[in-house]
């Protein structure tokens, strides 16, 4: 990314304001084992679905085993990152190297490869997870992979195109009389170039996977207690809201801030990549 | 056309087949079957049960036999609700689901569209700006958050509306469920059509027309709304598949008795060939919705062909 990217990138207030907060949860929920002096486990039954108190020692108040609600947030936080991390990392990498390989081959090839793609866009996909999740168990290693394999159809759409016209520049022609050939060709003067609009459809598709997973974690078919993710405890909130609203409240506001803040800095990343607008 | 639309529908088979194959597959390689979950059976019982469902065949035949039911459009008995046919369940559940899908679709439309076309013709002004604040927390805020803070407010503060339950044919208890449903979809809408409105409106014979002296409704209405439009055409496919499984969670908050409920009840109970049924029609329903989607923008963008 060049310093122009980035100089454009920090012009945009939104997208620092993004940035900052999308930091600070990173950091929180890194640390909130020293940041705080409870744990998540460890009930309190002496204070049992205790509302918010600023000045009082459980900051957010307590859930309804009396275990302080900022904390296990954080946990939830630190698990639902994980999980939008590591699946978008898996589907970026299947996605470019599906699609750079399908747009510089081209010819029956690509024909094939995008035929694959447009299939199995028609597969219903959410009701493949929940069968998986069901009949596999429900660790935190199968959501990893059945929303990672799901989700990289966009990016290797996007890639195969990019790939396509790419492949027509003077240098592909300058690097392949110099006698580069093959997949030396994709991995050293293809992928590079599509770095760019990569990241930016990496930072949109994180989101989507926190979304994903918190709506399997609401289904009772994500991460399992006493693990706890956003959705997880967003499931448990709504089920009380009634009676405790902060329950329901505080899970869903970080929830809410994180696809926010992904969302905004993924639309500066476009726009810092693209000056010339597309909204 | 004819031609197109025939090509269209033979793709389609292959799509189908590798769906049905994936989830028989699927269902058949988890361990657990059907019927373990009843400890109290006799074998003799259950081993009859097995029979009648021809379980203890071969996967092969299983497999085969599944395809040639559903060639004839029979989907098979459902394991779980004895005496009852997955066409059946599907027959009782889908009228809810059309009606809470299609409003849901219409209202992201109408609103998400409306939103978007005004706030462009606004760039720049507070109405612009709070309208897409407004599209990114419908984007942001997710669907099972947003389903019961609108029944903590319409419900259970204000009474306005039923909480939940079903009605056939009762605007009020559609109302809810659909909103939910509608809101993320009216959100990306809205964004879109703003953008897509600016890059019409910024175009030459929209000047042209300008210059022309046409008034600026005439101008909106006869002139940029068509091509503004193409954009949320391409979208309506991935909406039509959003709104359909995202009608699975909305079913299991509002609790009402479409298909997306029973899909649940039916993957955690091994209910094989309902969960293949709804797989399936599923399946069925986003190959046609695509389908309409492309013939709808070759409408709309006549350069489009057909080919």
């Amino acid at each position: 990314m060049s310093s122009q990217v980035l100089a454009r990138l920090r012009a945009q207030r939104l997208t620092r304001i993004a940035a900052a907060v999308l930091a600070a949860i990173v950091l929180a929920s890194l640390l909130v084992p020293w940041l705080s002096p409870y744990d998540s486990y460890t009930p309190d039954f002496a204070l049992l679905s205790h509302p918010p108190m600023l000045a009082g020692a459980h900051v957010l108040g307590t859930d309804p085993l009396g275990r302080d609600l900022l904390v296990r947030v954080m946990w939830g936080c630190r698990i639902s990152l994980a999980i939008g991390v590591v699946a978008t990392l898996m589907s970026v990498l299947i996605g470019v190297s599906w699609g750079a390989i399908a747009g510089y081959a081209g010819g029956t090839t690509d024909q094939l490869m995008m035929r694959v793609v447009d299939v199995l866009y028609s597969v219903p996909f959410v009701p493949f997870v929940i069968v998986l999740t069901v009949l596999f168990g429900r660790g935190l290693w199968l959501i990893f992979l059945a929303i990672g394999a799901v989700s990289w159809l966009d990016i290797a759409r996007i890639v195969r195109g990019q790939t396509l016209s790419l492949k027509q520049r003077e240098f592909i022609e300058a690097a392949r009389i110099a006698g580069v050939h093959g997949i030396g060709m994709i991995r050293r003067h293809i992928v590079p170039n599509l770095l760019g609009i990569v990241a930016v459809y990496a930072t949109l598709t994180i989101p989507a996977v926190i979304l994903f997973e918190a709506l399997l974690s609401f289904l009772g078919m994500g991460v399992q207690s006493p693990m706890a993710s956003l959705g997880s405890l967003v499931a448990d909130g709504a089920s009380d809201m009634q009676s405790h609203p902060h329950l329901l409240i505080v899970p869903a506001a970080f929830l809410t801030a994180i696809i926010y803040a992904f969302n905004y800095l993924g639309d500066g990343l476009r726009k810092a990549l693209d000056p010339r607008g597309q909204p | 056309m004819t031609r197109y639309l025939l090509r269209r529908l033979l793709v389609a088979v292959p799509t189908l087949l590798l769906i049905t194959t994936l989830g028989f597959a699927l269902l058949h390689a988890a361990p657990g079957g059907p019927f373990d979950a009843d400890k109290r059976m006799l074998p003799a019982i259950q081993q009859a049960i097995e029979a009648r469902y021809h379980l203890h065949e071969p996967l092969w035949r299983q497999y085969l036999r599944y395809l040639g039911q559903l060639a004839h459009g029979d989907l098979g008995p459902s394991f779980q609700y004895r005496g009852t046919s997955v066409n059946q369940i599907i027959a009782q559940g889908l009228p809810v689901d059309a009606a809470v899908g299609l409003s849901a679709l219409a209202l992201a439309l109408l609103a998400g569209g409306g939103i978007g076309v005004t706030a462009a013709l606004r760039e720049g002004g507070a109405w612009d700006h709070a309208a897409m604040a407004l599209a990114a927390v419908g984007i942001s805020v997710p669907l099972f958050v947003l389903a019961p803070l609108l029944v903590l407010i319409f419900a259970v503060t204000l009474h306005w509306l039923p909480a939940g339950d079903w009605v056939a044919g009762s605007p009020s208890h559609l109302l809810l469920p659909a909103l939910a449903l509608a809101l993320p979809y009216a959100g990306y809408i809205a964004r879109l059509m703003r953008g897509s409105t600016l890059e019409v409106l910024n175009s030459p014979f929209i000047r042209t027309a300008q210059a022309k002296g046409l008034p600026s409704h005439h101008i909106l209405w006869h002139h940029a709304l068509r091509p503004a439009l193409t954009p949320l055409v391409s979208y309506l496919g991935p909406a039509f598949a959003g709104v359909l499984t995202g009608s699975i969670v909305v079913e299991s908050i509002f609790g009402l008795p479409g298909i997306g409920r029973f899909f649940i009840t039916a993957a955690l109970n091994r209910d094989y060939t309902l969960v293949m049924g709804i797989t399936v029609l599923y399946g069925t329903l986003i190959i046609l919705c695509n389908l309409l989607a492309d013939l709808c923008y070759a409408w709309i963008d006549p350069r489009v062909r057909l080919a």
